[in-house]
């Protein structure tokens, strides 16, 4: 792969992210636990997917087909989108949400304050506008996570339940990709492992405040990155691709 | 000839399609306005990444100056939106509308810090409170007056 290429497959590698997060985050419209809860979680969805399509816009460009934003979103299949495990897992309930949220806002932050000093002028652009939003995202998930962990022994223990599930599908946001190792040496990415340690000691400070236990399984799912996910993906597509798919090249 | 005051000044006209009571100009979006010959390029950046209302104002802006000169809009992401750029203006127009303008807020990285004090654009008291940090929309939250206890629109800080 040369390094056009391989800068186009990671930017989408962060563009997945954020659209099938905003995607699951936006399942909550109209069925939030409180009007203020429902308003923020689709107003973070919203972030999340003018993320994704800033980096789906940019991405266009750099690719060697015709391809449009609109086509990257609705028309590949599972295999070809690279998101981490972690943001398709499904809503199940509002402590499952916030939990994944709590772990992906977290990384999120630490990964836009290093994506701001790429090389690449775009990439650090979108990075440095993504993490404005990022840092109230992360305010709101962590502040939940305490409040349900200290909260009543009902919603302790469906925090904590939600806590140790998803934490299996965590270690995935830092594997460094090797197909990007060029990417990496023009500092045009950056190195996921190098934040992991910033981020357990962020994520222990917050559970600990939470009066929530560590998880401490070693056991890593992980498969994302090339395209190997969850069955719970599929779903998410059919859902969000109908449109395209029943109706091609339909616009609004 | 069509100068770029000129422009700036019909920009003026060009509201925000969800707060209506603001310009363009006002809130800090129109980064430039440059003319070259016959073609006039305006640079605006979005609020938030996922701001539904930029091609609404793209439009509004070709409509507003395509009788006065030929011109293409442009987008940018960097430096990034803050509220900061918003005018004095704009400030004062947002609390006449009932939306209290942004303050200077606590840093982000404190959990539950006590909420900046945001006066109440009605009653002008300081005893508010907030109740969402999301509001209508990506750029506000929802505070309420314990005064009058009218709810009110915040516009946050971003920086
Ligand atoms: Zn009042």
């Amino acid at each position: 792969m040369n390094t056009k290429n391989q800068l186009y497959n990671y930017i989408l590698e962060i563009a997945d992210d954020s659209l099938i997060l905003g995607q699951r985050l936006s399942e909550w419209c109209g069925h939030g636990p409180i009007l203020e809860e429902d308003i923020a979680l689709t107003n973070i969805a919203l972030d999340f997917i003018g993320q994704a399509n800033n980096l789906y816009e940019y991405a266009a460009t750099l690719s060697e087909n015709k391809i449009t934003p609109d086509q990257l979103a609705f028309l590949r299949v599972d295999n070809d989108f690279k998101n981490a495990l972690l943001v398709e897992q499904p809503n199940r309930d509002f402590a499952y949400t916030l939990a994944r949220q709590f772990y992906f806002d977290a990384f999120r932050k630490l990964f836009f304050e290093k994506l701001i000093d790429s090389k690449d002028e775009q990439l650090s652009a979108i990075a440095e506008k993504s993490l404005k939003e990022t840092k109230y995202h992360l305010k709101h998930s962590s502040e939940w996570i305490i409040r349900l962990g200290d909260g009543t022994e009902e919603s302790h223990n469906r925090i904590q339940t939600a806590i140790d599930f998803l934490w299996k599908y965590t270690n995935e946001l830092f594997e460094d990709n090797q197909a990007y190792t060029e990417i990496l040496d023009l500092e045009l990415g950056i190195s996921v492992s190098a934040l992991k340690s910033t981020w357990l000691e962020y994520v222990h400070s917050i559970l600990t405040e939470a009066t929530l236990t560590i998880p401490n399984s070693p056991f890593s799912q992980t498969g994302g990155r090339k395209g190997i996910h969850t069955e719970h993906l599929g779903y998410l597509l059919a859902e969000m691709q109908y449109m395209q798919r029943a109706f091609p090249n339909s616009t609004w | 000839m069509v100068t770029t005051k000129n422009i700036w000044e019909s920009l003026e006209k060009v509201s925000d399609p969800e707060i209506p009571v603001l310009s363009i100009v006002d809130l800090g979006i129109v980064r430039n306005v440059e003319i070259d010959k016959e073609l006039c390029t305006v640079t605006i950046t979005p609020t938030y990444s996922g701001c539904p209302a930029m091609h609404t104002i793209e439009q509004e802006i070709l409509t507003t100056l395509s009788p006065i000169i030929k011109t293409e809009v442009k987008s940018t992401l960097s430096p990034a939106w803050t509220t900061d750029w918003m005018s004095e203006n704009g400030k004062k127009k947002l609390r006449e509308y009932g939306i209290a303008p942004p303050e200077n807020e606590v840093d982000k990285s404190v959990l539950f810090a006590k909420p900046t004090v945001v006066p109440c654009p009605k009653c002008n008291s300081q005893d508010t409170k907030m109740i969402s940090q999301f509001g209508s929309t990506a750029c506000k939250a929802h505070y309420q007056c314990n005064q009058c206890l009218e709810p009110f629109d915040y516009f946050k800080c971003l920086r």
